[in-house]
């Protein structure tokens, strides 16, 4: 994130949550104060570029959004008359003098994550905690959100006021989970920046300005998490990971969008700046800190981004690193890709004897990518046509448009 | 994950209905759209134009052919389609067996493929 110069976007996107915090303690109400954000920033949008940017944005928001909810809630019944004239007193002492909590950039940031929290409710779907997340706490607009994940707005908007109205049921209220709870919900939370990077990154063509933009707006809210919870080891992993994969973004699809494979990359076009930042972070938190699955990823990808050219790549690190990675996190997806390390060290038999344990997993044994990680490995081994069929299958059974292209490619490839 | 849910039928199934039968799909349909919609996984709902309207295309060295048709000779074809976008294929064939036509025709379930790629 350029902090040098912020576009009129960013810091509006900066300054959502920080606003949406200040509204929710003062009117309780998660779902309508949500709503009187987006109209403020979206009233921010129209008259800052004409107006100037205020003295003190933040208060202006703020300011802005608390008239709206106090149009809310004089709408809402007679019978709460006197709350609202009440809230409507506290929103016009707000325009006079700003209270503690918009001043102190503590409290702001405690906001920030408690936003977060909330937003990744567990009651909520996966979809759902994306989407609340990037409009509450990244402040996009519905449509925008809508864009990048391809549904029609209205689809979107539905999706953000269902969402909104499963977290008032489940009874969340506006505070940070119990101590008890933190460390797991915290998993979620980051979990779902994790999957809103993907989403951005993961994309290939279409839409993919908006979509980049994902991949822009994940990094941002985990350095946001980070600066709130420095001394977490996972919060610096994740963040590292994601710094060391967006690295490679330029160089990972071809002229036509086709994807390039990390082995056929042109490593001129990585970003040595976010490899330098990435490759700092994860160094220092992998020596200081409870070792988690996120920092040993961040790792292997350092390793991998550290490499002059693909057959400088420390195979013997990166297994090693996955063999930890094994034990602190296993799950199938770990394995497939230390099968692949352990082919690359000991052979590809080395590896297809590991693969093989997957064929049980029903997990794993229809996937897309268990076909082929060992179609790629029996091409190592020499048997072509084996390789030629597993990459077909692979193909078939993808539901990503450009992984089937690479994936048929490669099928293509061997038929000579 | 978006899926496609194909309604297959023919002519003679579709005016089969006596009108109280056909309203009673329509409003049935209808109420499942809204449904859907509230739910945030309605993406879109078409009708096919019939077959007297499908037109084929082809290039005939790299000059395009026009045809009328395909005439198939398939006993049902497709009448109308819907895109939703769920958490999961149990949801989505949940959700079509839960189409009216589904009574009486037959719902094709197939996901729609994407250009993202699941990283590892």
């Amino acid at each position: 994130m350029s902090d040098a110069t912020p576009t009129l976007e960013g810091l509006l996107r900066e300054l959502a949550p920080q606003a949406l915090g200040a509204v929710v303690r003062r009117f309780r109400q998660f779902d309508a104060s949500e709503d009187a954000v987006q109209e403020a920033l979206a009233a921010a949008a129209a008259q800052w570029p004409v107006e100037g940017i205020p003295a003190n944005p933040r208060g202006w928001l703020v300011t802005v959004a608390s008239r709206r909810m106090t149009d809310h809630v004089r709408r809402e019944s007679a019978r709460r008359r006197r709350e609202v004239d009440d809230a409507a007193h506290r929103a016009a002492d707000a325009r006079l003098a700003a209270p503690a909590d918009e001043t102190d950039p503590g409290a702001a940031g405690d906001d920030t994550l408690t936003l977060l929290f909330l937003c990744c409710h567990p009651s909520l779907s996966a979809p759902s905690q994306l989407a609340l997340t990037l409009r509450a706490v990244g402040g996009l607009t519905t449509a925008e959100i809508a864009r990048a994940f391809l549904v029609p707005e209205a689809t979107m908007a539905q999706r953000i006021s269902r969402a909104k109205a499963t977290i008032k049921k489940a009874g969340a209220t506006f505070e940070l989970p119990p101590p008890t709870e933190r460390g797991e919900r915290l998993r979620v939370v980051l979990h779902v920046l994790y999957l809103v990077f993907n989403e951005g990154y993961t994309s290939t063509s279409g839409p993919d300005l908006q979509r980049a933009d994902l991949a822009d707006e994940a990094i941002r809210l985990t350095r946001a998490v980070r600066r709130l919870l420095p001394d977490d080891g996972e919060v610096a992993g994740l963040l590292a990971l994601m710094l060391l994969t967006d690295a490679r973004r330029a160089a990972r699809t071809g002229p036509f969008g086709e994807l390039v494979a990390l082995a056929d990359q042109d490593r001129t076009r990585w970003d040595r700046s976010a490899i330098a930042e990435g490759v700092d972070l994860v160094t220092e938190t992998l020596q200081t800190r409870r070792l988690g699955p996120y920092q040993l990823q961040a790792a292997i990808a350092a390793v991998h981004d550290e490499a002059e050219t693909a057959e400088d790549t420390d195979w013997l690190e990166v297994l090693a690193l996955y063999d930890l990675l094994a034990q602190v996190g296993p799950n199938p997806m770990v394995t497939l890709n230390r099968a692949v390390a352990r082919a690359m060290v000991l052979g590809p038999d080395a590896g297809l004897e590991l693969l093989a344990t997957l064929d049980d997993d029903e997990r794993m044994a229809d996937h897309h990518r268990l076909h082929a990680v060992r179609a790629h490995l029996l091409e190592m081994a020499g048997d072509t046509e084996a390789a030629r069929a597993g990459y077909l299958t692979a193909a078939r059974r993808t539901l990503s448009a450009p992984e089937q292209r690479y994936l048929e490619a490669r099928a293509a490839a061997l038929r000579d | 994950m978006k899926y496609l849910l194909m309604i297959y039928g023919n002519d003679e199934l579709w005016s089969s209905f006596p009108p109280e039968v056909f309203e009673e799909v329509v409003r049935d349909t209808n109420a499942l759209q809204a449904e859907l919609r509230e739910s945030g996984e309605f993406i879109g709902a078409w009708g096919v134009g019939g077959q007297e309207l499908a037109k084929c295309v082809h290039l005939d060295n790299g000059v395009p052919a026009v045809t009328d048709g395909p005439y198939i000779e398939a006993k049902e074809y497709l009448g109308s389609l819907d895109i939703i976008d769920v958490e999961s294929e149990e949801r989505a064939l949940e959700i079509a067996a839960r189409v009216p036509f589904a009574r009486v025709g037959k719902v094709e379930v197939r996901p729609l493929l994407h250009e993202a790629a699941e990283e590892i």
